[in-house]
């Protein structure tokens, strides 16, 4: 129906919406004063491993977290 | 024969089932006009069987648009951790649209508006509260319920003015070292959503 409609720049440059929103949300909570800032950075924190699979097998998985093991 | 069998157990049931029948006929929700067209298509390729619930039999109807404008708008604004506003009566909103700031009174036309970092200000009387969004989504109903979805909502006194310009020096800076679309893109977030936040602060 819209034929290319005016992508946002954030759009055009490669970003999708929630990559543009979360990077909006963690500017924002840097910007926080202090008692709520400790809180909000407990918010940003992320704990996840991804391992692709190959012939049936998983392979390394990476693992991203903010966690302290 | 065995559909016959349980159509006659059920015209023998007494009076008891005949009043649970009765509920179950006003609890089905009306169909819509998909329905009668995919109903009428089954019946007539299969006759013999029920034609199966699709997914708009399940889903609530939409919320009809009253007779009256109500005096109220019912306001919800939902963060991922917390719902700052559930089901509040307030009399308007004005929302930080990416087309401009925008206000919903009670009685506004179903709208939904993709918002840019911003101040929500919630106005109940008198009383007027400020939220900063970080960015989000502000769908308006016809019956005047607006739910507003954001990331981040912080009231403005939450945000150190020091921080702020810091940050939008810094992003400034960055967009003139940038060379790739990403970096370019990541430093105009970032001047865009401290300017925002300046302009909350002194506005």
């Amino acid at each position: 129906m819209s034929s290319s409609a005016a992508q946002p720049f954030w759009r055009a440059a490669g970003m999708t919406y929630i990559t543009y929103s979360n990077l909006c949300a963690s500017l924002v909570r840097q910007c926080l004063k202090e008692p709520y800032r400790s809180e909000a950075v407990s918010r940003e924190k992320v704990h996840f491993n991804v391992s692709k699979w190959v012939d049936g097998k998983p392979e390394k998985p990476t693992i991203r977290t903010d966690t302290p093991e | 024969m065995l559909r016959h069998g349980s159509r006659s157990l059920f015209n023998r049931a007494s009076a008891t089932s005949m009043r649970w029948r009765r509920q179950f006929s006003t609890d089905l929700p009306a169909e819509t006009a998909e329905d009668t067209k995919f109903v009428e298509s089954w019946k007539k390729m299969n006759p013999n069987m029920d034609p199966p619930k699709t997914p708009s039999a399940y889903m609530k109807p939409r919320p009809p648009t009253p007779a009256n404008i109500p005096s109220k708008l019912t306001v919800n604004l939902v963060l991922p951790y917390d719902s700052v506003l559930s089901s509040k009566e307030v009399d308007m909103v004005i929302v930080p649209a990416t087309t401009g700031q925008m206000g919903v009174l009670p009685g506004h036309v179903a709208t939904i508006a993709e918002l840019k970092p911003g101040i929500l200000s919630v106005h109940e009387g008198n009383d007027v509260t400020k939220y900063f969004l970080s960015s989000g989504f502000a769908f308006v109903h016809a019956n005047s319920v607006a739910d507003i979805i954001a990331i981040e909502a912080t009231p403005v006194d939450r945000l150190d003015p020091n921080l702020v310009q810091k940050g939008l020096a810094d992003f400034q800076q960055k967009l003139n070292t940038a060379s790739t679309d990403v970096e370019k893109a990541e430093a105009q977030i970032g001047i865009d959503v401290h300017s925002a936040l300046n302009a909350a602060l002194t506005g």
